[in-house]
């Protein structure tokens, strides 16, 4: 896999959002606003007013950088699945891509890195709403953007790669209902995972969700621990490299047969 | 136009027992051929006999089963993307990218070849003209009709400067009309010094484009030759198409005509005498009391020619 040839699968993507970039843009930020009034204001007053606060933290705080991620883990999946089976299906550009001198995997590598930009791009607009509304209170609150990033990859990398092998999209309104949406409600994003009974408290250390929130959220709140943000990354890093692997195989083997 | 120099001596393409199979599917069975720098070379035969495989292994995408295969001078399973880099191809499913213009479809594709951007706005201008939808740049690409869409996939193949261009049923699905101004493009290719190698089922493309072609049938190759050469060393020169009225019994009638022409063949609907001279077999047939419907003199054809050697008619 070399570098070049994945850029200019992001410059494709990335020529395609220009084209819609006014539209997407109010969306972008219209978003982490709605959430953070409904969830950090509207239910955070009275999660505050009941409780005090959430492992020492007002509820915006604690809500603001779960919801950060996993908007960004949303977008990923679903930028993972339709428009994927489209590019071997529908439209079927991928196989125009693959016989100019971009190699499947290339254009596998260049798809994870402009979802993972492309979350980046979200995760920056949601922030910039969640410092507006004074739920970042770490200027480490940045990297928050990063460990969106890191997480959008991890799922762009493994649904991408069960994407690519499918005929129809059959499965993907039951990826989205019964694993993201789940992960969405359960990795520590609207409660900490403590909140949960015990067997499902480890099965959310496996959510790389988790991770990613988990993740930002040390960062937004100044909350620094250098051991649990190596973890955190490395699990992340892994869930990328398991994809990767996986993509790399079925992306070549559906595109080049 | 402006075309690649060939900087490979000998064959372009050369194949020696090329096979490809798909689990126990034989696709492509021990073919050999070789192609020539400026040549227009055809796979002519029906659906499923193997000519879309093999123009994907030609162009680098599906890795080769068996046998040897060497294009511009090297292993596709070793230098894809080098060799890609010098191709241009024209699938038989339109994949361009409907998401953008037809303008953004040349840039982005010279893009994936890592053209520097003013030489590809030169040659997007250019090709765009020379495809005749220099007026339609800035149009999606959804509403083109089905010739244009085809058009532009060739515009957009030929944005690297191919020393190949690799074609896979370049003109089916398409109106006659559409056909004939596509053949006339490539013709103008042709004659650009452009080595081209298409697949067809059509025998009057592969008659119009092709200087030489093989005729494929279940995975083989069952004959190569020019047009000219593969009709005079398989068929007679001329053919008398009859028709006869309702469903007489196909053997009595072949025997009846048989001492007509040299051979025949009963199709479902006709049946062809091969002749040396058309007109006195057409006026024999009148003469000996046969209730044709219809008597027709033709030229033989490459359809004639993979008929008499399969048994099959191409549109099989």
């Amino acid at each position: 896999m070399a570098a070049s040839p994945m850029l200019r699968v992001v410059e494709r993507e990335a020529r395609v959002y220009a084209r819609l970039w006014r539209g997407l843009a109010f969306s972008t930020f219209v978003q982490p606003a709605l959430y953070l009034a409904a969830m950090g204001l509207g239910l955070g007053s009275l999660v505050n007013a009941h409780t005090g606060s959430v492992h020492g933290l007002d509820y915006l705080d604690f809500v603001a950088p779960g919801l950060l991620v996993a908007s960004s883990m949303q977008l990923a999946c679903s930028e993972s699945l339709w428009p994927v089976l489209g590019g071997v299906k529908w439209m079927r550009n991928f196989y125009g891509v693959v016989a100019t001198p971009i190699r499947p995997s290339e254009l596998f590598g260049g798809w994870v890195l402009w979802t993972a930009l492309r979350s980046m791009l979200g995760a920056t607009a949601f922030l910039l709403v969640a410092a507006v509304l004074g739920a970042v209170s770490s200027p480490w609150g940045v990297f928050a953007i990063g460990a969106a990033g890191l997480c959008a990859a991890a799922f762009c990398a493994l649904l991408s790669a069960f994407a690519v092998t499918q005929e129809t999209d059959l499965s993907f309104p039951m990826i989205m209902r019964l694993g993201v949406l789940p992960l969405f409600l359960f990795s520590g994003t609207f409660f900490p995972i403590s909140q949960l009974p015990t067997a499902l408290q480890r099965l959310a250390l496996i959510s790389p969700l988790w991770h990613g929130v988990a993740l930002a959220r040390s960062f937004t709140t100044g909350d620094i621990w250098l051991p649990a943000i190596a973890a955190h990354v490395a699990f992340l890093s892994g869930c990328i490299v398991v994809g990767a692997l996986a993509g790399v195989r079925t992306f070549t083997r559906r595109l080049s047969a | 136009m402006r075309v690649a120099s060939h900087a490979v001596a000998g064959p372009l393409v050369e194949a020696r027992a090329l096979t490809k199979r798909f689990g126990s599917f034989v696709a492509v069975d021990r073919v050999d051929f070789a192609i020539a720098p400026g040549e227009a070379f055809g796979f002519l035969g029906p659906n499923g006999a193997g000519k879309t495989s093999t123009m994907r292994m030609i162009g680098c995408v599906s890795p080769r089963t068996d046998g040897d295969l060497r294009v511009l001078g090297m292993d596709p399973a070793r230098d894809g993307a080098r060799i890609r880099a010098r191709l241009g191809v024209v699938p038989q499913e339109d994949n361009l990218d409907t998401e953008l213009t037809v303008w953004d479809n040349m840039q982005i594709y010279g893009r994936y070849f890592d053209l520097p951007r003013p030489v590809i706005r030169e040659r997007a201008t250019e090709l765009l003209d020379f495809v005749q939808l220099g007026d339609r740049r800035a149009s999606r690409v959804d509403p083109l009709s089905g010739g244009m869409k085809r058009r532009l996939t060739i515009a957009r193949a030929l944005i690297n400067q191919p020393e190949l261009l690799l074609l896979d049923e370049p003109t089916t699905g398409l109106d006659p009309q559409a056909r004939h101004l596509l053949w006339d493009r490539l013709y103008q290719l042709k004659r650009a010094g452009v080595t081209l190698v298409l697949t067809t089922h059509y025998m009057d493309e592969a008659e119009q484009l092709c200087d030489r072609l093989v005729i494929m049938d279940e995975a083989r190759i069952v004959a190569e030759g020019s047009p000219r050469d593969l009709i005079a060393a398989h068929v007679t020169r001329e053919v008398v198409e009859v028709r006869f009225d309702g469903t007489p019994d196909s053997h009595v009638l072949a025997e009846k005509l048989r001492p007509l022409g040299q051979r025949s063949e009963v199709l479902a609907d006709r049946v062809l005498i091969y002749t040396t001279d058309g007109d006195a077999t057409a006026r024999e047939v009148s003469s000996n009391g046969l209730s044709a419907e219809s008597v027709l003199v033709r030229r033989a054809s490459l359809e004639d020619v993979f008929l008499t050697l399969t048994g099959r008619t191409l549109e099989d």
